[in-house]
């Protein structure tokens, strides 16, 4: 098998093959690694990585080879290279959150998901790019400059886990961690045609994880198949003690649930409010058809209604800045990372604080840190945050209200294929519909997932179908998920990710766009 | 540094009703912080008892310590509070430099303890009333220390330097309601209050209850109005006052300062103050209003504190005797007279004094011993008495030696001498020094015989009824025996030698 084969596995392919002693973990991260030479860097690549751990990489995949040759008993994903979204914090190599105000610096500590990649001893590959503090939805808000959709290099990979997707579309990483806070992870798998999942609330630890909104934040996996995302989850999930909101006795033989994959019997609930009017044509054309395979797998298909989903997008865009402007008050140049003295006047602390804040922080972010602050302040506190919190009451109702008629419920992940670059820079609140989708499972806590659901028929771009599942049912997404996604390589000749357009020519091509215009 | 006008105590009080309000900090004793592993420990180098939670690092989340839970119901339950089956955490946002997540984790608006009361003794007997609106749980921050200034204020200063030690350390905040009616008393009160708060934290041994280590501080509230008027007069808050002499001294002169404004016509300012121990002053701190903008919000990375019945009653079961019943108890117990009792207690040596009597020696025979012999070397040695290294048992077995007539009192004081200096038990000290009073007649004849054998003239003066100089011959027996001899019988032998009826 040659190394361009060999990345295109998926990962569970890949540890089966060194299981078997066909290929070596050092020989697996060096064929990523040079995918990341050859598509990633210059002006023209892909730009998923914000750091490439190379050595390191290498140096954990021999220590794994020489451990299986002395036939140690390994976990099953040992050697398996994967990428991390640069928000989770990594010793040994830089944590930027894809801000200034990060730049350089380096976490004396593990979050507990790194902490269990090692402890499995899966070879990082480096760190994703990412909007700034995750607070974007197309990965443009990075500090470092946006990443590209491997699909087409002028368009938007998605975000804020941009990064994270377009490794793993990109066959520069089998796997990668995104983290997921109102869909960023869903969005850009939706919109590169991967898989991702954000798990129930408390899962997965957060430790780590730079919070932007801790009650809706959550690590969750990338991957290109349904398997790979259920034997990520049960690596990086289980209880943390140092999580308080860490779940106990969360869900259970998720990779079980993927390999079983059947649906005959199940009630699988369309929501009303989360298609039609304003989602793409070929976004629904898509998503029915994925309606139609789940009915002749044996699935029932009802359509629920969550009337208060209308509002998740307002209540998200108060709770979220509200808790941003709280986590992101540390970032005051005073202990770690970026310090900028005032230009003129006196060093007081007040000063150098803002003026490192200034300097630091990027436009989006200081728009929602004022938005938050704005909204928890005396006068306005019940107005906006308290309200918000009562339709996130009303949301939570709409989930158990409809988890009462159905398994799992349906949606199109995003209204849209992805845009293209600096389309919607200028106006955030479009940017911001992106979202609408994958906004109510942080709202309530209940997981999600999205798989490729084929091609959109105007533009040739990949379409995300959403599952979801009551809190603590994860398994229930790999199972239904794991049927949708055969039934659709078996409709599409393979999977979908076949489809998109040789990488290496297409950044070729790019760069010599670039170089004419 | 000015003074503001002030008027006297005592016309400030013709005009004017004092009302109170305390809020009292208290720093827990856990081995660890409030929401992290690291050691909270006083005193060491700085910055060396922290990890990345407690410096606010990027990632990480706090995790609440149930140690610090269970101490702080228990000061509630001390209290005669509530405790709440479900409480929550709140965020309080301001900048400092000491919070390094720039907001400080609090309780807000369901504290773990509620509604509860305190009965406050003045020395007179004077029993105050004092009800507790609250006590709830936080994290204390770290400590700045400003330099290159005159005053080591931060006014003047070059730069300022952070000591993280303190910053998670696990506090508890009791905040009392509205006292009214204290009048002239209010600085007595204020005294007597957080005295009585330290006692029972420390009686309870969930914190180190050092004021002077900030263990325990307090922010006293004072405002005054006119008598016959109903509404409030504006407060000011003196923060941070940490010694009880310093408390009384802030809410006397808080009450003074606040009665020559308002006689000279103008508004309190809502503020805080900072009381000065030098000029036993307060000064203007940052104005303080009741709608300060914190932005409190539920922490949304702490899942709510539950109690149950059944964890609050064990809890219950392990409060000890309340400070106040056991001294009423005490001093029953001990028959002391109310002045002795006091004197005891502002010695601050009522249980060494209780495991003496409880080791065998009578109350009367523990007092003379903790309050003379042993306070007195603590007090040149600079030492807490407790801390001397006078153990109840040594104090039970000189007293015995004393009742059997092996040593008198003042070789007892040479028998502790012995002790301190490590030599032993008392029963050894004697031995090794030879300590024990000569009883041996037939020794102390031929003492008593040499005696009257260098002075004759005094001895003929004896015979001839001056019965009185029988002293010098004493004097000389002792000088002899080097004090081991019981001085009655010496003379009652001195007598019979020259044939003189005492």
């Amino acid at each position: 098998m040659n190394a361009n084969e060999l990345i295109r596995s998926s990962a569970s392919a890949m540890a089966a093959k060194l299981a078997a002693g066909e290929i070596t973990s050092v020989e697996l991260v060096q064929a990523h690694l040079d995918r990341i030479g050859a598509v990633d860097g210059g002006d023209s690549g892909v730009h998923a990585f914000l750091h490439v751990n190379t050595e390191e990489a290498l140096a954990v995949a021999a220590d794994v080879d020489a451990r299986r040759a002395a036939c140690e008993q390994l976990h099953e994903l040992a050697g398996v290279p994967i990428a991390v979204k640069d928000l989770i914090v990594t010793r040994g190599q830089p944590t930027t959150a894809g801000s200034k105000i990060l730049e350089g610096w380096m976490s004396p500590y593990d979050a507990t998901v790194v902490k269990k990649l090692r402890a499995a001893r899966m070879p990082i590959l480096g760190k994703t790019n990412l909007d700034e503090f995750a607070m974007g939805s197309s990965t443009e808000h990075s500090a470092y400059g946006p990443t590209r959709n491997p699909w087409d290099l002028d368009r938007i990979p998605g975000g804020s886990g941009g990064g994270s997707a377009a490794a793993v579309a990109a066959f520069e990483a089998p796997l990668a961690l995104g983290t997921d806070t109102g869909g960023s992870i869903r969005q850009p798998g939706a919109v590169t045609g991967t898989v991702g999942v954000k798990p129930t609330y408390g899962a997965v630890s957060r430790y780590g994880a730079i919070a932007m909104a801790s009650s809706l934040d959550q690590i969750g996996p990338v991957s290109r198949t349904v398997l790979d995302s259920a034997l990520l989850q049960e690596v990086i999930g289980g209880h943390d003690p140092q999580d308080s909101t860490s779940l106990t006795d969360a869900s259970t033989g998720l990779a079980a649930a993927a390999r079983l994959g059947n649906v005959k019997g199940m009630k699988i609930g369309v929501i009303k409010e989360l298609h039609g009017e304003g989602y793409q044509g070929g976004v629904e054309n898509r998503f029915n058809e994925s309606l139609e395979l789940l009915r002749g797998a044996g699935a029932e298909i009802v359509e629920v209604s969550c009337p208060n989903f209308g509002y998740a997008l307002g209540a998200y865009y108060l709770i979220m800045p509200s808790e941003a402007s709280s986590n992101l008050a540390k970032f005051d140049g005073v202990r770690f990372g970026m310090r900028t003295l005032p230009t003129e006047g006196p060093l007081t602390i007040e000063r150098v604080m803002g003026a490192t804040r200034a300097a630091g922080f990027g436009d989006e972010v200081k728009r929602r840190i004022i938005l938050g602050t704005y909204a928890l302040s005396a006068g306005y506190y019940d107005a906006y945050y308290g309200s918000a919190q009562k339709v996130r009451t009303l949301i939570q109702r709409d989930f158990a209200a409809a988890f009462e008629q159905v398994d799992v419920l349906i949606s199109p992940t995003a209204p849209t294929t992805a845009f293209k670059l600096g389309e919607k820079l200028s106006d955030p609140l479009a940017m911001y519909l992106n979202d609408v989708a994958t906004i109510p499972a942080n709202l309530a806590g209940v997981p999600g997932l999205t798989l490729p659901g084929g091609l959109a028929d105007e533009d040739g771009l990949p379409v995300g179908i959403q599952l979801l599942a009551p809190a603590r049912e994860d398994a229930r997404l790999y199972r239904v998920g794991a049927v949708l996604e055969s039934l659709l390589e078996a409709q599409w000749g393979g999977p979908i990710l076949d489809q998109a357009p040789p990488l290496a020519e297409l950044v070729q091509t790019h760069a010599a766009k670039e170089a004419n215009s | 540094m000015s003074v503001d006008t002030i008027l006297s105590f005592e016309e400030a009080l013709e005009k004017y009703d004092p009302v109170l309000g305390f809020e009292v900090h208290v720093e827990l004793n856990t081995k660890t912080k409030m929401f992290s592993s690291a050691p909270n420990v006083f005193g060491d180098e700085p910055n060396s008892n922290v990890n990345e939670v407690c410096l606010g690092l990027p990632g990480v989340l706090p995790v609440v310590n149930k140690k610090a839970v269970e101490s702080s119901i228990l000061i509630g339950l001390a209290l005669n509070c509530k405790i709440a089956p479900h409480s929550t955490f709140a965020r309080k946002q301001y900048f400092y430099p000491d919070t390094p997540k720039n907001f400080q984790t609090s309780q807000y608006d369901d504290p773990i303890c509620y509604d509860g009361w305190i009965d406050i003794e003045l020395e007179d007997g004077t029993v105050f009333h004092v009800e507790i609106e609250r006590a709830h749980m936080e994290e204390d921050a770290g400590k700045l220390t400003h330099m290159g200034g005159s005053t080591g204020r931060i006014q003047g200063a070059d730069y300022s330097l952070v000591d993280y030690n303190r910053s998670g350390v696990p506090l508890v905040e009791i905040v009392t309601k509205t006292i009214e009616g204290a009048g002239s008393r209010a600085p007595e009160l204020a005294k007597a209050y957080v005295a009585a708060i330290r006692e029972i934290v420390k009686n309870l041994g969930v914190s180190e209850a050092k004021m002077e280590h900030g263990n325990v501080r307090c922010d006293a509230n004072v405002s005054l109005r006119p008598y016959g008027q109903e509404k409030f007069g504006t407060r000011t808050e003196t923060k941070n006052v940490n010694s009880l002499r310093a408390v009384e001294n802030a809410v006397k002169f808080e009450i003074q300062r606040h009665a020559a404004v308002l006689d000279s016509g103008v508004l309190i300012t809502q503020e805080t103050r900072h009381w000065h121990e030098d000029t036993k002053s307060t000064t203007s701190g940052r104005p303080k209003s009741d709608a300060d903008d914190y932005r409190y919000f539920p922490e949304p990375d702490l899942v709510p504190i539950v109690t149950t019945p059944e964890w609050v009653e064990e809890l219950r079961s392990r409060l000890p005797e309340p400070p106040a019943e056991r001294r009423k108890r005490l001093q029953a117990d001990w028959g002391y007279t109310d002045l002795e009792f006091r004197d005891v207690v502002n010695a601050g040596l009522m249980s060494e004094i209780e495991e003496t009597v409880a080791a065998g020696a009578s109350a009367a025979a523990a007092r003379k011993w903790w309050m003379g012999e042993i306070a007195r070397r603590a007090k040149l040695a600079d030492v807490d008495p407790a801390a001397l290294g006078v153990s109840p048992a040594v104090v039970v077995e000189i007293e015995k030696l004393i009742a059997s007539g092996a040593i008198n009192d003042k070789l007892a004081r040479k028998v502790l001498d012995g002790v301190l200096e490590g030599e032993g038990t008392p029963a050894e000290v004697v031995a090794k020094r030879g300590l024990a009073v000569v009883s041996d007649d037939g020794a102390l004849q031929t003492a008593i015989d040499e005696a009257l054998a260098a002075q004759p003239d005094v001895a003929e003066k004896i015979r001839g009824g001056k019965v009185q100089a029988v002293g010098a011959i004493v004097g000389g027996v002792m000088k002899v025996t080097r004090g081991q001899a019981d001085a009655g019988r010496v003379r009652e032998l001195i007598l019979k030698t020259l044939g003189v009826e005492g």
